[in-house]
Formats: C-alpha cells, sequence, structure tokens
C-alpha cells in the first residue's frame, strides 16, 4: 500500500489488512519529503518503532543534487530506533538489491521467520550500525 | 587577514568555473618562468596539431604564471597561483596591447586540514578557478596533470551547500546599498523546464539571519534550516508552492552569487577570504 501522507484516510479502514511494516520514503533531492515523513510520523502508533518502522533514502547516487543533510536523516532514525536504509532507485541492481531487504525485513515484521522478532532484528541492525 | 582591494579588482566580478585539484607534485616555485614558457610552448604544439582554440585569426599565446603571496588563509596555506593566457595577434601593429584571453588561478584559503596529512614533494592547492574558453581550460588543465601528475575535476555546488551560501552571505553586513538576495530554484519532473525565482530584499534577509543566528561567527545545519525554511513557508503562503520539493539552483546576494554547476561570481572584496575558504572546503571534500 502506499500513501503520500500519514494518517491514512479512514474511508477504507475496515478493508486494509494488518500492517506489518512502515516505510517512510525520504528524497535526498527534497526537503519536502523530509518535512512530509516527520509530520507523518506524529501519526503512528508507538507500537510500530518496536521493529515495524523503517526509513528508507533515495536518489543518493546524486551526491550533486542534495537538499538533505544525511546526519539529519540518521539522527531521525536514531530518535524513532527505526533502521535508516539507503539506496539509489535509478540503478536497477540497488534497486533490486533494496527490494530485497525490505521484503526480508516485512517477512520478520509479519513473523513469518520463526525464531526472529522484529525487535530482535532491529537491535540487531542497530548494533552493526556502531560497530 | 586584510586583502588589498586593488591587488584583488581582478577576480571581482567575474564568472569563475570551479575545480577541484588534487596535489601537485614536484612543484617548485622558483621556476614559474620555465613553467611558463613550457606550456606556451605545449599550447602552440597543440595548436599546430589542429587543436585550435580560434579559427581565422592566427593568435600568438602568452603564458604568464605569477605567485600571489597575499592570496592565502595562513602562513599553512601554500599562496595562490595565478595562469594568464594573452593574445597578440600578429596581424595588428607592434605597439598594440596584449590582450587576456583566459586566466585562471589555483589558491588555497585555510586548507591545513587537507595539506598537514600530504606528504612532503606535493603542493596544495584544491581550489581552481578559470575564466575565458573552456577550450583553452581543457589545454592548461591537461599540461598541468601531465606535468605534476594532478587532477581536475568540476566542482559542483548541491543545494545544500548552496543554502549554507545564501545563508552566511545574506547575513553579511554591509556598507554600501545592497543588491536583493535572489534564490533560483528549478522544478523537476515537468514537462517544460520551469524556473522560480525569488527575490529578497536584502535587509529583510539580513534581519531574519540575524533572528535566527545564535552564536556571531559560527553556523550551524540547524541555523541555515531554520532560515530556508522561514523563506519557504512565506512563499508557500502566498503562492502555494513547496520550494522544499524543488532543487534550489543558483543563489545570489551583493557578497557573491553561486550556481550548482560550479560557476561563482565574488562582487565584494570585503567577505573574499570567508567565501574562498568556503568553497576550498568543498574542494578539499571532492578530493577525499
Amino acid at each position: 500500500h502506499l500513501a503520500r501522507s500519514l494518517p491514512l484516510s479512514s474511508e477504507r479502514d475496515h478493508l486494509r489488512p494488518r500492517i506489518d511494516l512502515i516505510v517512510f520514503m525520504i528524497d535526498i533531492k527534497s526537503k519536502y519529503s523530509l518535512k512530509n515523513v516527520e509530520t507523518s510520523l506524529a501519526y503512528v502508533d508507538a507500537s510500530f518503532f518496536l521493529g515495524k518502522v523503517c526509513f528508507l533514502v533515495t536518489g543518493v547516487g546524486r551526491v550533486n543534487a542534495c537538499s538533505i543533510d544525511t546526519n539529519a536523516v540518521c539522527k531521525l532514525g536514531e530518535a524513532y530506533c527505526s533502521p535508516v536504509l539507503f539506496c539509489e532507485l535509478e540503478l536497477e541492481g540497488v534497486r533490486v538489491a533494496t527490494a530485497q531487504r525490505l521484503l526480508r525485513i516485512l517477512q520478520i515484521c509479519a513473523g513469518h521467520i520463526p525464531g526472529v522478532s522484529a525487535l530482535s532484528f532491529v537491535s540487531l541492525m542497530r548494533k552493526s550500525d556502531v560497530d | 587577514e586584510s586583502v588589498d582591494a586593488q591587488k584583488i579588482a581582478w577576480l571581482l566580478r567575474k564568472a569563475w568555473t570551479l575545480y577541484s585539484v588534487t596535489p601537485l607534485f614536484r612543484f617548485h616555485r622558483a621556476r614559474l618562468t620555465e613553467y611558463a614558457r613550457l606550456l606556451s610552448a605545449f599550447i602552440a604544439a597543440e595548436k599546430r596539431k589542429g587543436l585550435a582554440v580560434e579559427v581565422g585569426v592566427e593568435l600568438d599565446i602568452k603564458v604568464a604564471l605569477t605567485s600571489l603571496a597575499d592570496l592565502r588563509g595562513s602562513e599553512l596555506d601554500q599562496a595562490a597561483l595565478l595562469v594568464q593566457l594573452s593574445s597578440r595577434s600578429q596581424t595588428s601593429s607592434r605597439n598594440s596591447e596584449d590582450k587576456l584571453v583566459w586566466s585562471g588561478w589555483f589558491c588555497s584559503m585555510f586548507g591545513d586540514d587537507f595539506s598537514e596529512n600530504v606528504l612532503e614533494d606535493f603542493t596544495c592547492l584544491p581550489l581552481f578557478l578559470s575564466h575565458g574558453a573552456e577550450s583553452y581550460t581543457t589545454l592548461v588543465g591537461s599540461w598541468f596533470q601531465k606535468t605534476f601528475d594532478c587532477c581536475f575535476r568540476r566542482l559542483a555546488i548541491s543545494p545544500l551547500n548552496l543554502s549554507w551560501m545564501v545563508a552566511m552571505w545574506a547575513g553579511c553586513k554591509l556598507d554600501r546599498a545592497a543588491s536583493a538576495v535572489e534564490l533560483v530554484f528549478s522544478v523537476p519532473c515537468l514537462s517544460q523546464p520551469l524556473d522560480i525565482s525569488y527575490a529578497i530584499h536584502p535587509e529583510d534577509a539580513k534581519a531574519l539571519w540575524d533572528t535566527v543566528q545564535k552564536t556571531p561567527g559560527e553556523i550551524t545545519q540547524e541555523e541555515v534550516d531554520v532560515f530556508m525554511d522561514c523563506l519557504y513557508a512565506h512563499f508557500h503562503r502566498h503562492f502555494k508552492i513547496h520550494l522544499s520539493a524543488t532543487k534550489l539552483v543558483k543563489v545570489s546576494t551583493a557578497v557573491a552569487s553561486a550556481h550548482c554547476d560550479g560557476i561563482v561570481k565574488i562582487l565584494h572584496s570585503q567577505y573574499l577570504p570567508g567565501v574562498l575558504m568556503l568553497l576550498t572546503e568543498l574542494a578539499i571534500s571532492q578530493i577525499q
């Protein structure tokens, strides 16, 4: 399910399946996208931040078009205890790899991987970031 | 630190194209006349090969290399190096003056972080600025690359860095009446390109920056963000357009103007060291 911002329209609440993972996409070329994500975060229930939220920063291939301070995004990830992934959608290889990564995270969040919970996975990711 | 206005008048109000340059290997300042001669011969040879710059009039290119001792940040910086190409048309009279056709200069303004880690035989002048035909820039650049084993790369300026520049320069105190602060945005994803030009009265811009900046002489990313957000919010209130979703491509203030393609114009001698220091920093981060 794709949405431009949160909150989601309440019209379709009863038809919507359970949400296992929320990926907030931030375009490095658009400060507006970051502001939009920051505003939308307020509408997310606190329970999601136990490993069911991740930030995806796109457009990182073009350093010269950067309108956002990447430190600010990393700080955002830290503040919300959620991983920050960087990718370049215009490169097919990276696009496919990122999609596979997100799919894996989704499988964990949906409880399809026995022995790994969303929370344990996210603390694993955070530990490897620090290393 | 104060720069003699007369001495640097030549670099004001000219559009300079920016490059980052890796350290020069075995460059000796005592040999400038020899280098000038070699570069002149190289240019003449390239022309004979058919890579002529100007078609038609036969131009004799004279090369001058000058060391600019005052153009540096600290004693740790290398003095700037100026390269000038002048032409004397062979068809005109003997008394005709040389006409400057191209100039380029290497400089390092407070680039000591970079130069302190460099080995002995290397000279650090990470910022290169050129003005004149690109064909001459290519000729001079290839000679320097061959002779000193260095590498030139165009220096682009990201929207993030442009916003730093406009915040810094809009906040500068100027004695004379200043020109407007202008920001140009390019709107993405449209069938026809659209540019938005946003002009602000310089006093309003300075007043805004003064309310944002907490410590004089220090600028943080947060302060730059607040400054830009105020400008964006003001624009949105009037035109219902989110400038933050567009690409900032050019900023203009009374101090200097800069374009994302890596072209700057320095308009005021007073803040020259500050402008060059920022550009040196950008060049260094591109090299590293």
